[in-house]
């Protein structure tokens, strides 16, 4: 996209979340919900598929433009962006990349509308940072497919009109091989969900637990090809730790600017306590751990952008900038003093908010265990 | 059915604005130049009405070389198609003569309706629709609020104080409108990737056949002799509750002619 053109594009973003989504922050928040009119906005400009291909609707952005647009989504409440982040994210991306073109015509267009939303649901409970583990069975039955099992903690499900569910279809295999991904409509019979999921933050975006009981799927629910449905997941996984990070830089510059201007008012001894040089060198880690994040980002966009590194790059971000997050939420909070940890301050909610960055889309412990193993393997280690 | 909506590039009113003090005309080198905020209802108006009657939306500008942003934000909000009007002599013109230049494009196009912001936040004159409907000898109807196209009328409630009148008038015929009267859309990405492609029309004062030296700052019919930026705040009334705590904060708003 021309530079102009994406000029454009970051603008009605920035200017959507701060005219209508900031002054709801606390709507969204105490109700749990993304109101009806907002979600129609969201689908009005385009946001649903935002990164899904041009020939099916999408805006088609690549990485670098991907993370800018991030750091204006991540400058408000997670749950908007978790709202339209499944079909551009996950969900589509893996039908985008690995479909036919009769799954990729039957699916794109009306999830880059918004008319559909579809979930990921890889994640089980004994399958998390190691979802090769997984026990989600898809056993074939004539032509088709009859899938079993229970996925949890899974985005978007009680809205979801489809799920990419990731399931082992070849029991003699172990491990990655033998896993394949199924498009399963969330009507079929069998499907059911659990609760919505009740969170530390993130309000208004829900999670809750899918179970699949004896779930028949048509052959051509199958997306690429048998038994290689996790190496998918994992290329897919990479794209998304990079955006979970730009998201991760987008909020703590939203705790900084609260934060400064909190400082630059708020009074004790009859002057405002941003002259106090303690408070100063909260607001200064703060900003320089933010434009090192920042730069990190944007710096890995290019590579995995070039091709350059599409793995170890967006790990060592994503690992980066949640952590540096969770220290600048921590911070925002004690710049308020008492107001920081009352409910009505923007800061105390998006310090529960961050906390999820450290945990999905990877832990922080598995962002490590890829960058070490990646550089120790790109220096001749054996696998294990 | 053919829609002109005037559109005018001015600094965000959000923002610290200022004269030029060389020529005491609008600083705009440096601003953060938007669209006029009144002129999104307008423009929203006019893709409402092309939307429901069928129609084409034409944006008209007089303006520097820097206002296709604004024509480009139209556009990509849906408009089909602009005319710009930059010509180098026109700077520092003021209402009257800008009168003339909008007058003199708008003859050479096809127009139902005129639609235009009740005012713009730079000038705040708040006359170009009285201006334009004497020239082009078109009915104007100010401040809608409410705006429907029957056949060959268009039907305004117009705003008041105290509520509105109805009113008509015969096509064709300019309209203002206010911020009461929609909510206008952002932009769509899809909106906004068309736009680069749809027709933006340059013209001069040359191609309108206005002679030059009847418009700009040497000949304007008024000039800004003098200018000063809005007092600092002051440091504000203290009251101390000593007991008549209320008593004294509502005497206060009183003196303010607050209450
Ligand atoms: C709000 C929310 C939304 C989510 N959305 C989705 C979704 O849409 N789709 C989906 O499929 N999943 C989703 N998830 C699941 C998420 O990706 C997992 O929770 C995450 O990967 C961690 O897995 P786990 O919860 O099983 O924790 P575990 O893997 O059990 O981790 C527990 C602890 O053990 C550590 N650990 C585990 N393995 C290792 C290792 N090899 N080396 C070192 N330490 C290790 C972890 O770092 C962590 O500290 C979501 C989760 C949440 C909370």
């Amino acid at each position: 996209m021309d530079a102009d053109d994406f000029e454009q594009i970051r603008k009605a973003v920035r200017q959507l979340v701060r005219e209508e989504v900031i002054p709801r922050e606390e709507e969204i928040d105490l109700d749990d919900r993304i109101p009806e009119e907002l979600r129609g906005a969201i689908a009005d400009m385009g946001l649903f598929g935002y990164a899904l291909p041009e020939e099916y609707g999408g805006l088609g952005v690549n990485m670098k433009e991907d993370v800018e647009l991030a750091f204006e989504f991540g400058y408000t409440t997670p749950a908007f962006r978790s709202l339209f982040g499944t079909n551009n994210g996950i969900a589509g991306q893996v039908i985008a990349k690995f479909g036919s073109e009769e799954q990729k015509q039957r699916y794109l267009p009306r999830l880059a509308a918004g008319e559909l939303i579809g979930s990921f649901a890889l994640t089980e409970a004994e399958a998390g940072s190691d979802p090769a583990g997984l026990r989600t069975t898809a056993r074939r039955d004539g032509d088709g497919w009859v899938i079993s099992g229970s996925k949890r903690y899974i985005t978007n499900a009680p809205l979801a009109d489809l799920f990419v569910v990731f399931a082992r279809s070849d029991p003699e295999e172990r491990g990655g091989r033998g896993i394949s991904s199924f498009v399963v409509d969330a009507k079929a019979p069998g499907v059911s969900l659990g609760a919505k999921d009740k969170k530390m933050g993130q309000s208004g975006a829900w999670t809750s637990e899918v179970f699949f009981d004896e779930v028949r799927v048509p052959a051509d629910a199958l997306v690429g090809e048998e038994g290689r449905g996790y190496s998918k997941a994992l290329t897919v996984l990479s794209r998304g730790r990079l955006h979970i990070a730009a998201m991760c830089v987008g909020m703590a510059q939203r705790v900084l600017d609260e934060s400064v201007a909190y400082a630059a008012t708020a009074k004790q001894g009859g002057a405002p306590i941003g002259r106090f040089q303690l408070v100063q060198a909260l607001i200064a880690d703060m900003h320089t751990e933010l434009v090192a994040g920042r730069a990190l980002v944007r710096d890995v966009a290019a590579r995995y952008d070039s091709g350059e590194d599409t793995s170890v790059g967006p790990s060592a971000a994503k690992l980066f900038c949640s952590e540096m997050v969770g220290r600048a939420t921590d911070r925002a909070v004690q710049v308020h003093g008492g107001l920081g940890y009352l409910r009505t301050t923007p800061v105390e909610r998006f310090y529960r908010d961050a906390r999820l960055y450290r945990l999905y889309e990877g832990t922080s412990e598995v962002q490590r265990v890829i960058i070490g193993g990646g550089l120790l393997r790109a220096a001749g280690m054996p696998r294990s | 059915m053919n829609i002109v909506v005037l559109v005018k590039q001015v600094p965000d009113s959000g923002t610290q604005r200022s004269l030029d003090p060389s020529d005491n005309t609008v600083a705009r080198a440096g601003a953060d130049n938007v669209v006029n905020e009144i002129d999104e209802y307008a423009i929203e108006e006019a893709l409402t009405v092309k939307e429901a009657q069928g129609g084409e939306v034409t944006v008209l500008t007089v303006g520097p070389a820097s206002a296709t942003d604004a024509i480009r934000k139209a556009l990509s909000m849906g408009a089909d198609k602009a005319v710009h009007v930059v010509d180098d002599a026109i700077h520092g013109s003021c209402a009257i003569q800008t009168s003339a230049i909008l007058a003199a494009a708008l003859q050479q196009m096809e127009y139902d309706l005129v639609l235009t912001g009740a005012t713009s936040t730079d000038g705040q004159v708040a006359v170009m629709p009285a201006l334009l409907a004497e020239r082009l000898g078109i009915p104007q109807v100010s401040g809608a609020q409410k705006l429907t196209v029957e056949g060959s009328t268009v039907k305004v409630n117009r705003q008041t104080d105290g509520g509105y009148w109805a009113l008509e008038a015969p096509l064709p015929a300019i309209v203002s409108t206010w911020d009461t009267i929609n909510e206008p859309r952002y932009p769509s990405f899809k909106g906004i990737m068309a736009a680069k492609k749809k027709p933006v029309e340059t013209k001069s004062l040359a191609d309108l056949g206005i002679d030059p030296s009847t418009v700009g700052l040497a000949s304007a019919t008024s000039s800004v002799l003098d200018f000063a930026g809005r007092p600092p705040k002051g440091e504000g009334v203290k009251v101390n509750d000593e007991g008549d705590g209320a008593q004294k904060f509502v005497e206060y708003l009183a003196s303010q002619k607050i209450v």
